[in-house]
């Protein structure tokens, strides 16, 4: 209304401005109603296509939602501390539900590590191990890949790519088939998690490397250092803080990505929580995600405050 | 210019007395960088030893891993030519071979004769290689005399005589250096021009005729004897028969099934038949009767394989898409400078990070005894851990935005909605936006993991196909679609992203 006010003081070509600029907003709105309701149809039909080729129907399903948390609900409470650290149980009838103390792992006579604490143990040090290796290899191709360094595009193009299939090749698959190969065991999972952490943190790494400021470069340059001289002294230290940013964030996520491909077969604790949800063990269910949820935070906590120290908060705002 | 700056020798000494600081790093550096490599040798060497990687690599079966990887590109198919004492052969292949139900492939040549011979049964082993010879017996002509004859004589368990065509010669050509003839009781194999010739009985002792060559091995005398011929496939001489594992390069019989009326014609046959052909199928066009049979194609399971990879890529979507919608109003509670409420910004933040610690893994797995196994699973799953993150970085972004814009709104007098609507929302809506592609494309990802867990998608179907171990080429071609997927999904979010983010360039 405000403008229609206006445009009756307006001179002949400022209406035609006005009109134009009317044309331009409607046309913006049609295309704004264009794309929610795409959308919104996109959304219909897909919500149909899941209901249509789920299991059970959604409607049907719904009153039973929250069941899983029946499923964690022990019969009481001290039964998850039991669980948690392997001690006895008075329900104990033989049955695998109740047989806490038989996964205890001795050190000595009387000392134990109880299981599920081994358990995440091992998937943590999975995570650890593979986010390793998958730097050490991601910080070598890095520096292939980016535009600054390396000014032949086949390389540049053939690593970037080599690390795109890297990253987008499912983890299942590379898991499952050194599953195929050696025994059952943590080193599947350690395959998977590496080689698809090498594609991703090559990526955020050469990113980091192109942002770069190139004047030590140069410096190197000038004064006739070779090109591995020139990214070790002239690259790497203004990187190093960032790479390691990075580093830990990629090492949160593989907690949770070591846990998922234990549960497909690699052991770890990924593993003995679908084995015990599947089979309604609501005290060791319980037991086992309190232990993965502070774990997870556990890790999350230490890889931020790592990496406040490391770069400042400047840290959190490339998160993504 | 440049070399009137260049230093002399004495000068360049004279600065680096000057400035020892700089060309040494300080001891706690070099230290420091010494503990940290120190360290991390010290870690692999513990987790080398922790999950006993030496062990379980030594251990590995390497052997099967290339065959596994070969599968995937590549099939095989199996003649066993089984030879009786006489010198009598007969050819058989594999059930499901891919060749369909009566393979006469070219690179087999076969002579057959006419002969009466006696056939003797004995009666312990009259079971086992009865059924064997039924089922597998494809070389002969329908009339010819099998069937009940040979019923007849494993009921008396005595010797029997026949009238049979058997095969006297069989020539299996791998490529060009590598076949195999049998004939007589007698199985040359030659290979990358060596020759090897093998005396069989036709019951238990193969002996080579002088020595082997390398691609040749035989653990004890007279046992059988293992010829590998690289990539094009490999054969092992027994006593009583030849089995061939010919290698193929390529998917077999990826659009038509052995079942299937237009398995075996070429891509101009097929073409003619259904642009002119009769109808075979009296009900239906001769298209639509390919259409199907290439949906519904038994050992590539087109449609199952489409539907799932769907599933998955709506699981992302829609999980997303929800999770963005139900993060929108979260945002908002949590920005410590759009709602000043110390307490509720705690409650939500603290609430977006439990969603997000209970790790999408743990909410599938619930989600399926919820739901049953399939995509609502997955989207549920998907939803919750997804609320949680976008939440928390939407918050991060209402944090961070420009306070200017606001107060101009707020300063004309505008309700608290319209100071949102025209003061916050234009700044962070792309980035909003942004992040949710950003989501999307990498859910499209996790979605195939969790899959696996039962979530739905094509997660369950891979795992599946890898469980047998023997149907690697559908791994293979899987793979291929959802690396396929990926990148598309890829440069479309990349894309919009771009757009979005570039129109709003600061």
């Amino acid at each position: 209304m405000a403008t229609s006010v206006l445009s009756r003081h307006l001179s002949e070509s400022g209406a035609l401005i006005e009109s134009h600029w009317r044309e331009l907003n409607s046309r913006r709105r049609f295309y704004t109603w264009l794309g929610l309701a795409l959308l919104a149809l996109a959304l219909f039909a897909s919500l149909r296509f899941a209901n249509d080729t789920n299991a059970g129907k959604f409607i049907d399903r719904l009153p039973h939602l929250f069941d899983f948390a029946g499923d964690l609900m022990p019969r009481d409470a001290m039964e998850v501390i039991r669980a948690m650290f392997d001690l006895p149980s008075p329900y104990d009838d033989g049955s695998f539900k109740y047989n806490y103390p038989d996964g205890r792992l001795y050190l000595t006579d009387s000392l134990y590590v109880p299981e599920y604490v081994h358990k995440i143990l091992e998937t943590v040090n999975i995570a650890i191990f593979s986010t390793v290796i998958g730097a050490f290899f991601g910080f070598i191709l890095c520096f292939l890949a980016a535009r600054n360094l390396m000014p032949n595009p086949w390389i540049r193009g053939a690593v970037r790519r080599l690390m795109e299939i890297l990253r987008a090749f499912p983890e299942v698959v590379i898991a499952g088939f050194f599953l195929a190969i050696l025994s059952l065991g943590p080193i599947p999972a350690i395959a998977a998690v590496s080689i698809h952490t090498i594609g991703a943190l090559g990526k955020l790494f050469f990113e980091v490397v192109e942002n770069a400021d190139m004047k030590p470069e140069e410096g190197l340059r000038a004064v006739g250092a070779s090109w591995i001289e020139r990214v070790w002294f002239g690259i790497v230290p203004q990187v190093l803080p960032n790479f390691t940013s990075y580093f830990l964030l990629r090492l949160e996520i593989n907690v949770r990505a070591s846990t998922i491909i234990g549960a497909v077969g690699g052991g770890g604790i990924g593993e003995l929580l679908r084995l015990s949800i599947g089979q309604n063990h609501q005290a060791k269910t319980l037991a086992i995600v309190i232990l993965l949820f502070a774990t997870i935070c556990a890790v999350d906590q230490f890889s931020a405050w790592l990496r406040r120290r490391l770069v400042g908060d400047q840290a959190f705002q490339l998160a993504q | 210019m440049i070399a009137s700056t260049k230093p002399s020798a004495l000068e360049m000494e004279a600065i680096a007395a000057r400035h020892p600081h700089l060309l040494q790093s300080s001891t706690k550096t070099r230290r420091r960088i010494f503990q940290v490599g120190l360290g991390l040798a010290v870690y692999m060497v513990f987790c080398w030893w922790f999950f006993s990687i030496g062990h379980v690599l030594a251990n590995a079966n390497w052997g099967i891993a290339g065959t596994y990887l070969a599968d995937w590109v590549s099939y095989e198919v199996r003649p066993e030519i089984e030879i009786a004492p006489d010198g009598a052969m007969s050819v058989s292949y594999q059930r499901n071979s891919p060749l369909g139900k009566s393979p006469n492939p070219e690179w087999v040549a076969l002579e057959k004769q006419t002969v009466t011979r006696t056939v003797e049964t004995p009666a312990a082993a009259a079971p086992s290689p009865k059924p064997k010879a039924s089922s597998s017996f494809n070389f002969m002509a329908p009339n010819a005399a099998l069937g009940g004859g040979q019923g007849a004589t494993t009921e008396q368990k005595t010797a029997a005589t026949r009238t049979e065509e058997v095969v006297t010669r069989a020539v299996v050509s791998f490529d060009r250096s590598t076949r195999i003839e049998a004939a007589d009781r007698l199985v040359k194999a030659t290979h990358a021009g060596e020759t090897l010739m093998m005396k069989v009985d036709g019951a238990e002792t193969v002996t080579p005729e002088g020595p082997l060559p390398h691609w040749a091995t035989q653990k004890r005398p007279g046992e059988k004897i293992t010829l590998s011929f690289g990539a094009t496939g490999w054969a092992e001489v027994e006593g009583d028969g030849v089995s061939i594992r010919n290698r193929f390069f390529g998917w077999a019989n990826f659009l038509f099934d052995t079942n299937s009326p237009f398995f075996g014609k070429s891509y101009g046959e097929v073409a003619s038949l259904i642009w002119s052909g009769d109808r075979l199928d009296p009900t239906r066009s001769n298209l639509a009767l390919a259409w199907d049979n290439i949906l519904f194609n038994a050992e590539w399971q087109h449609l199952d394989v489409w539907t799932k990879l769907l599933q998955t890529v709506v699981m992302a979507f829609v999980g997303t898409l929800f999770a963005s919608f139900v993060a929108f109003p979260l945002c908002f509670l949590a920005a410590r400078n759009i709602t000043p409420n110390r307490i509720t910004n705690q409650i939500v933040k603290r609430f977006l990070d439990f969603q997000r610690s209970v790790d999408m893994f743990i909410w599938a797995l619930f989600f399926t005894r919820a739901f049953g196994p399939g995509p609502l699973a997955g989207i549920s799953a998907i939803f919750f851990t997804d609320t949680g993150t976008l939440g928390k970085l939407y918050s991060e972004a209402l944090e961070n935005i420009d306070d200017k814009q606001r107060e101009g709104v707020k300063s004309v007098g505008a309700a608290p909605i319209a100071v949102q609507r025209f003061g916050v929302l234009p700044q962070v809506l792309p980035v909003f936006a942004s992040q949710a592609l950003y989501f999307w494309e990498s859910n499209t990802r996790s979605a195939t993991i969790i899959g696996a867990v039962g979530a739905g998608g094509i997660g369950l179907k891979l795992w599946e196909a890898m469980r047998t171990n023997s149907d690697w080429e559908n791994v293979a071609y899987m793979v291929l679609l959802i690396l396929m997927v990926v990148f598309v999904f890829d440069s479309i979010s990349n894309m919009c992203r771009s757009r979005l983010m570039g129109r709003k360039a600061h």
